[in-house]
């Protein structure tokens, strides 16, 4: 255990109002711990202030509200998996919740802080980006909310300010009709950080394309839309040189770099080739 | 520092902690209960699993803080007198070689089977996807596992 | 009843079961303070100055460098080049330079960070490539660490009358051990009562044998406990000498037990790892495509100092030209010095790496000669009364044909080569089926046995147990198990009336190290021979007739202790007659026995991701009597995932000779949807110099993993592939130079 204990300190917020203070102190929010606690371990947390927000309540439960299927903050990766909601509206988010590490992860491991920690691999983004999902941003101002396509601004920076805690996702339960499809390229079959990972949903009639969403995770600081694409594809009839071509249009859309995982020319080809095996699978 | 109070193996214990140490550390260092294992401080390996609230976690994630008033059972609450029936298969089955991650296996073990019954073997790889073993291969470890599943 | 060849339960296994086996991180002294290693941060240079920068009280913090070592400053082990702490010279990245404790563990981390190494850098050799071309002198005066040379027949005039000659070149990377449980020791030194170390170790020994020049204390005033190990695969082999030493010599200044733990980033980044090696061979066939002639020479990088590279260039020498009788051999090969951290022993020893390269050679040659692979090893396997590589006339009858039949049969490996040509034609995931056939050599090779002259006893405890004495370690395998068993048997008592006696240099007598697959094979029969002895004592005093019940055993031995007093049994090690080594011309008998083995590979590889999965796996072999066929299933399964990881996954991303992956998340180690079933069958011939007619198996798995998936992915995809491990962009590579 690399980091210095005395250098950190851990509150709690039992209360909203509690939590406001404490992110109006400066001090970060401490969800299931899966990331914060490794850089803990490795010695390179930043050191200063945190605060557990399990017990907020607010941030919890996954249900249905009028139109619309909320799912709150703290909703960890196995109750995601688990519900059945998930399970019959958004697939996409119940294979990336039970693809993340193993069941220990999933058990503590929250939406909101996969979305907070911002990691160019986040597991949850890509079917949130193909799901159009909206974020609500919670302050001591009230809720504040967004098209989750707009909440990634960059490596590591989002639109979540420093007072802000992520309340929910509403998702929309509109693509009983559509195909879903996910597939997450790592480098074992457990316990695998995405070399490249695919998620998306189609309306297809007879091979033509009516509607397309697409999004990618580890191949661009945060997990992007492929809107080259899908313009290309919409109202398209799938065959093989449509296939192709939009192959080739992907590299406007994804930029993989080499780093210690793997390498850009990998994470593209094996990109390129996902989308193949999605476009074959609905053509 | 903070006094923590957590229930471990049926039994209240109070800890006076930093509230970020590992549950792992207060585990082990304070209540010297040296079973639960650290194999890679990282939440990969699982040999720090333990059960709290009925779920498997990896301790080395879990800060004292969050398992204030929280019930646990590490290894060393499940055999009383004699081994359970999953422990006396490990042995039968030879699930456990050098011993270091039996813990870890243990505990997700345990948590299959408050699952679910009669797990398949697919069942059975995936609940122990996050608990590394290099010296077994895995075969005997879910044969262990199988074998205890008839008895329920 | 007996009890060899039965499944009788792990001897410590309860205690595992129940989290109360102690293991050294468990285990606490009173007045304990702990330890921590800091290291260079660069892989080549001179010292120039240690700088402690403000952030901690290092009044309060103890320091140990090179001028306060008591005796010598170099790690004992074959040669005596590498130093405990680095005084001057850098030669590898984490080189050892200070020590710290504190009684804040905790704290010791943040010291850790706040010392500064002013280094002159030098220039670095990261590559065996680069350390062949001599044009930076690392290591003596050429880099080269070790050379082996044999030479049968006339290869040269083979080559010019072979009907066909074929060659290629075959690279294989590093491997982390990866035992679960780090690297740990608790030392108490001083100079009174001398040195203690507990710790997790295969070979208190070799630690004893370190220590003594470390403080330049008489070997009576060192001793060493082997703890709880929580797995070894030779990673603590040697390596523990050198973390032990660190501890005792903070011990030794401190004056307090000091207890030192690698966490896992440290443990791998610092620790030894399996040698890396290029090998090229060149074959010649005649026209029925029998071997004329092998050609091979095989490099293995050794890092920055000598360790054990030797004994590894040795064993992968003496493999190298793998269970094939050929009448002309030339093998030239060479340990060559880098500046990554020594490389170092890891279960199989320098035969994964030769064996690799042969079965993937023989894979090539059925290929580029248009026969069916199966055909090309079956004319070729030695038989009895012809010579391995080595010179070595095999006396044994040798069951490998039936072994490679039977592996066939079972695996449907015909069959399914047809089915999945047809099947793989339309589909973008790719499945084949590859072969490996191989032998290991067990025991130390030649007369190293004879060298080590190992020692094991026995004694009659107070409660009417039998203890077993040897420096054997259990660290997973079942060592304790084991040597119950057998010395139950040798007795005619009971398995639960045997004891296994912790090894402590203190009281028990060496019996040699906890490698090379000797110890139920050698120690055990050691221990059988020990056990015989107490019994004759026992029949000698008349206290036992030659049959006898377990009840009059125990009698007989409480009536000696009382009449007559200590009761042991001893024995030491008898090379069996008839076993001939020239050490100078390398040839000959270099191993007592040999393991023989087919292994079978079904893989898919998915040739849009590139990755490979291993489907289904069959692990054929003929070992000897299987001792207890649970634990001995056990080793070559989980041998057999050792090698899926050497094969696909285990791969070391080296910057500035520098592991820059060393956490488990990016260190790629099968997980249990890594690993398929894997099918074990024994077939026994007893080797009657083996205890209970064993012969050695822990490293015979690892041989036969890695050539069997390489073969069976070439069978998928029709493209060669010469260098392990085979990750998805290595593979990707590779199919994009040579499309399907």
């Amino acid at each position: 255990m690399r980091g210095y204990l005395p250098d950190y300190r851990l509150g709690s917020a039992k209360k909203l109002e509690e939590a406001f203070n404490f992110l109006e102190n400066g001090a970060r929010p401490f969800a299931g711990g899966t990331d914060i606690m490794v850089l803990m371990d490795s010695g390179i947390l930043p050191p200063g202030e945190y605060f557990d927000i399990l017990n907020l309540k607010e941030l919890r439960g996954i249900k249905l509200r009028k139109d619309e299927v909320h799912l709150g903050a703290l909703s960890t990766y196995s109750e995601i998996r688990d519900h059945q909601l998930i399970q019959k509206h958004f697939p996409i988010l119940v294979q990336s919740a039970r693809e993340v590490g193993a069941i220990a992860i999933q058990n503590r491991g929250t939406l909101g802080g996969n979305i907070a920690n911002a990691s160019p691999a986040a597991d949850f983004p890509p079917g949130l980006l193909v799901y159009d999902a909206k974020i609500n941003l919670l302050s001591s101002q009230g809720i504040r909310n967004l098209d989750y396509n707009n909440f990634h601004l960059g490596y590591k920076k989002s639109e979540l300010q420093p007072n802000e805690l992520i309340h929910s996702i509403i998702l929309k339960p509109h693509f009983l009709k559509y195909r879903h499809f996910w597939r997450k390229v790592g480098s074992r079959q457990a316990q695998a950080i995405s070399k490249t990972m695919i998620a998306a949903v189609a309306k297809v009639n007879k091979k033509k394309i009516e509607d397309i969403k697409i999004a990618y995770g580890s191949v661009a600081p945060t997990a992007v839309r492929c809107s080259h694409v899908e313009f290309f594809l919409l109202g398209k009839t799938l065959n093989s040189k449509i296939i192709s071509e939009a192959k080739n249009i992907l590299v406007k859309d994804i930029q993989p770099i080499d780093d210690i995982r793997s390498t850009g020319k990998y994470r593209l080809v094996a990109s390129q080739n996902v989308l193949e095996e999605f476009l074959c699978g609905i053509g | 520092m903070k006094k923590i109070k957590l229930t471990i193996n049926g039994k209240l214990f109070s800890v006076n902690s930093n509230p970020f140490s590992r549950l792992l550390d207060v585990l082990r260092d304070e209540l010297k209960l040296t079973g639960t294992k650290e194999g890679c401080g990282e939440g990969e390996c699982g040999a720090c699993s333990v059960i709290m609230e009925g779920k498997l976690v990896n301790s080395c994630l879990v800060p004292i803080l969050q398992a204030e008033g929280k019930k646990i059972l590490t290894v060393e609450g499940l055999a009383k007198k004699s081994l359970t029936p999953l422990q006396k298969n490990f042995m039968k089955c030879g699930g456990a070689q050098c011993g270091i991650c039996t813990p870890g296996m243990l505990m997700a073990a345990h948590a299959i089977q408050l699952k679910k019954k009669k797990p398949s073997k697919k069942e059975i790889r995936e609940g122990l996807g996050g608990n590394l073993c290099r010296c077994t291969g895995y075969s005997q470890i879910i044969e262990s596992i199988q074998a205890t599943r008839s008895k329920a | 009843m007996t009890w060899v060849g039965k499944s009788a339960l792990r001897k410590e296994g309860e205690k595992k079961l129940r989290g109360e086996a102690k293991y050294i991180d468990d285990i606490t002294f009173p007045k304990m303070i702990f330890g921590i290693t800091v290291r260079s941060p660069i892989a080549r240079g001179i010292l120039k100055q240690i700088e402690y920068l403000p952030g901690v009280d290092w009044d309060s913090i103890i320091k140990v460098t090179a001028k306060d070592i008591p005796g010598e400053n170099y790690v004992a082990l074959i040669e005596k080049d590498q130093p405990y702490l680095a005084e001057e010279k850098i030669n590898h990245a984490e080189e050892p330079i200070l020590l710290l404790a504190h009684a804040d563990k905790n704290l010791l981390e943040k010291a850790r960070k706040l010392v500064k190494f002013h280094i002159q850098p030098l220039p670095t050799v990261y590559t065996l490539e680069e350390s062949l071309k001599q044009k930076e002198i690392v290591w003596g005066s050429n880099n080269i660490l070790k050379t082996y040379a044999i030479d049968r027949g006339n290869v040269e005039a083979a080559f010019k009358t072979a009907h066909s000659v074929i060659e290629g070149t075959y690279s294989t990377g590093a491997q982390e051990q990866l035992y679960i449980e780090p690297n740990g020791v608790i030392a108490i030194a001083n100079e009174k009562d001398g040195v203690t170390v507990w710790g997790s170790m295969q070979c208190p020994y070799y630690v004893h044998k370190a220590l003594v020049p470390l403080f330049g204390l008489p070997p009576n005033k060192i001793r060493v406990v082997q703890t709880e190990t929580g797995g070894g695969f030779g990673g603590k082999e040697e390596y523990p000498s050198v973390i032990s030493g660190h501890a005792a010599l903070l011990a030794w200044k401190s004056k307090l037990p000091v207890k030192m733990i690698y966490d896992r980033m440290e443990d791998m980044v610092a620790t030894t790892k399996r040698h890396p090696s290029k090998t090229h061979i060149r074959t010649a066939f005649d026209k029925n495509h029998k071997l004329l002639a092998l050609d091979i020479d095989f490099t293995i990088d050794g890092g920055a100092y000598a360790t054990l590279s030797s004994v590894v260039l040795s064993r992968g020498t003496l493999h190298a030209s793998g269970p094939y009788f050929s009448p002309n051999i030339k093998i030239r090969s060479r340990a060559v010095a880098t500046n990554s951290p020594p490389h170092g022993a890891f279960r199989g020893f320098g035969a994964p790496q030769s064996l690799f390269a042969i079965e993937r050679h023989m894979e090539f040659c059925a290929k580029t000669l248009k026969l069916d692979p199966i055909k090309l090893r079956k004319a070729n396997l030695v038989k009895q009364g012809e010579t391995l590589g080595c010179g070595q006339i095999v006396k044994e009858k040798i069951k490998l044909a039936s072994v490679l039949d039977h592996a066939l049969q079972a695996s449907d490996y015909n069959k399914k080569r047809k089915i999945f040509a047809k099947n793989n034609k339309n589909n973008p995931i790719k499945k084949g089926i590859g072969i490996a056939v191989f032998m290991h050599g067990a025991g130390f090779t030649g007369s190293g046995e004879t060298f080590l002259a190992s020692i094991a006893a026995v004694k009659a405890t107070p409660e009417g147990k039998i203890q077993v004495l040897t420096s054997n370690t259990e660290i997973g395998q079942g060592t304790n198990t084991v040597f119950s068993q057998m010395a139950a048997d040798a007795l005619g008592i009971d398995f639960s009336d045997i004891e296994v006696a912790q090894p402590d240099t203190s009281f028990v007598p060496n019996s040699g190290p906890t490698v090379a697959s000797r110890t139920t094979m050698i120690v055990g029969k050691l221990v059988e021979l020990a056990a015989k002895d107490l019994k004759q004592k026992l029949i000698a005093a008349q206290l036992l007739k030659e049959n006898y019940s377990r009840q009059e055993f125990v009698a007989a031995c409480k009536k000696y202790l009382k009449d007559v007093g200590d009761l042991k049994g001893m024995s030491q090690y008898k090379a069996p007659p008839n076993v001939i080594w020239d050490d100078k011309k390398y040839q000959g008998d270099a191993y007592g026995t040999y393991a023989w083995a087919t292994y079978i590979a079904e893989t898919s590889t998915d040739t849009r991701t590139f990755e490979t999965k291993v489907d289904k796996f069959w692990a054929f072999q003929e070992v000897g009597k299987v001792i207890n066929p649970n634990l001995a299933r056990g080793q070559i399964i989980g041998g057999v995932a050792q090698g899926i990881g050497y094969a696909l996954y285990e791969d070391i991303i080296w910057k500035d000779g520098r592991m820059a992956n060393n956490k488990m998340s990016n260190y790629i180690m099968p997980t249990t949807l890594d690993i398929p079933d894997i099918e074990v069958k024994f077939m026994e011939l007893p080797y009657s110099y083996g205890g209970g007619g064993s012969k050695g198996i822990g490293e015979l798995p690892l041989d036969g993993p890695a050539p069997a998936i390489l073969n069976a992915m070439e069978n998928a995809i029709g493209i060669e592939i010469n260098q392990i491990p085979v990750t998805p962009e290595r593979l990707m590579a590779l199919m994009e130079s040579n499309p399907l």
